[in-house]
């Protein structure tokens, strides 16, 4: 494995996860906003959840494999405020996001109801006693949703000044295990 | 100013007296034993019925068999308790598109009269605050009976139901034509003080 790069599982998961949970966040405001004779009053829920129970397992099988298989140092160019700062994202990216699934699980089995998984089986709840549980795990849902969209904002940020105002391989490791051969061919390209 | 102030009150405690029938009986709705519940009834679509409750409520009323027409009611809910047995449906009733529980935490039902027309069944009129409209309605009642309970108490049951319209007090989420009346099913037991 090159020292330099991610694994191909961490890239996938990666952008399987940026993929759905934009999705998620889109679909969840969306779906609310919904009349009750609108045709899709049923069916967005029934994905928002399905989709929801995927990112928590994605969620701990990126913390478990990157225990496995830890990321690359970052690059030797980086400050130390940049690293520190991107270390901190990623962090809060992970406790919110997990949050955020777990909320969602707990607005969805507040009384006791199960969630239907793609119509493949059941996940049961567990905690039903919290009082007001839907109210409270509904407001912390929604407004963790809007600080990740931010914080989300920042890391994207971060990628995007690495790419192109520093030019290094920032954003390519996450697109390729072999993000140096990649710059060159992209440099080549431009010249 | 003290003085006027203290007059005040003092004939205001006298015309109160004076208005409070002394023989009338106090009851208090028992709700701490749970023989008290309001009970609601909804068109689904108009295929069938959706049933729910509120789970939080109190009150108190009086009762005069020899002037029935003197009874009075007061029923205070807690809008949140709303309960129709499923929590994501009732986290959408307790929002802003119907009952805004967090603005409007308390309905109220205060009687305005009260008419019997023999066989236990009587009128009841009075007004009710909800969503933060305050509107006349008309409770049908029957007196199911009074007596003494087992525990050396004294106590007596009504059970009502009245229809409300729901635009009336401002709740205009669209459930469809056969959903724009509500039906309201009271079962009230007072435990005489």
């Amino acid at each position: 494995m090159n020292k330099q790069g991610y694994t191909r599982v961490a890239i996938a998961i990666h952008w399987v996860m940026a993929i759905a949970i934009f999705s998620q966040i889109i679909m969840g405001l969306y779906m609310t906003s919904l009349t009750y004779y609108d045709p899709g009053y049923r069916i967005w829920p029934w994905w928002h959840k399905s989709i929801g129970i995927c990112l928590l397992i994605l969620l701990c099988l990126r913390i478990i494999w990157r225990r496995m298989n830890p990321p690359p140092a970052p690059l030797e160019s980086h400050q130390r405020w940049e690293v520190t700062t991107a270390h901190l994202t990623h962090i809060t990216l992970y406790i919110l996001i997990g949050i955020i699934a777990i909320t969602g699980y707990l607005i969805s089995t507040a009384d006791g109801r199960g969630i239907d998984f793609f119509n493949l089986f059941t996940i049961p709840a567990t905690i039903t006693q919290i009082p007001d549980q839907e109210d409270i795990t509904g407001l912390i849902h929604l407004y963790l949703s809007y600080l990740l969209l931010a914080v989300i904002g920042l890391h994207l940020a971060g990628a995007l000044k690495h790419h192109f105002m520093d030019r290094d391989t920032t954003l390519l490791r996450m697109i390729t295990p072999n993000p140096q051969k990649k710059r060159k061919e992209h440099h080549h390209e431009s010249n | 100013m003290k003085a006027i102030k203290l007059g005040a009150i003092s004939t205001a405690i006298a015309v109160l007296m004076a208005l409070t029938p002394v023989q009338a009986e106090e009851y208090v709705i028992d709700t701490k034993g749970a023989h008290a519940s309001i009970n609601f009834k909804i068109a689904h679509l108009g295929y069938s019925w959706l049933i729910g409750r509120f789970d939080t409520f109190s009150g108190n009323f009086s009762y005069d068999e020899k002037n029935p027409s003197g009874s009075k009611v007061k029923v205070e809910i807690d809008t949140a308790s709303i309960n129709s047995n499923h929590a994501e449906r009732d986290k959408h009733l307790r929002d802003k598109d119907f009952l805004n529980v967090s603005k409007y935490p308390k309905a109220t039902f205060v009687s305005t009269s009260f008419e019997e027309h023999g066989d236990g069944k009587a009128t009841l009129k009075g007004d009710l605050t909800l969503h933060g409209v305050t509107k006349p309605v008309t409770i049908d009642v029957t007196q199911i009976g009074a007596g003494e309970d087992p525990w050396g108490g004294y106590r007596r049951g009504f059970e009502g139901t009245t229809k409300l319209t729901l635009s009336d007090f401002n709740i205009n989420y669209n459930l469809g034509p056969a959903a724009k009346e509500l039906q309201l099913d009271l079962h009230v037991e007072g435990i005489r003080q």
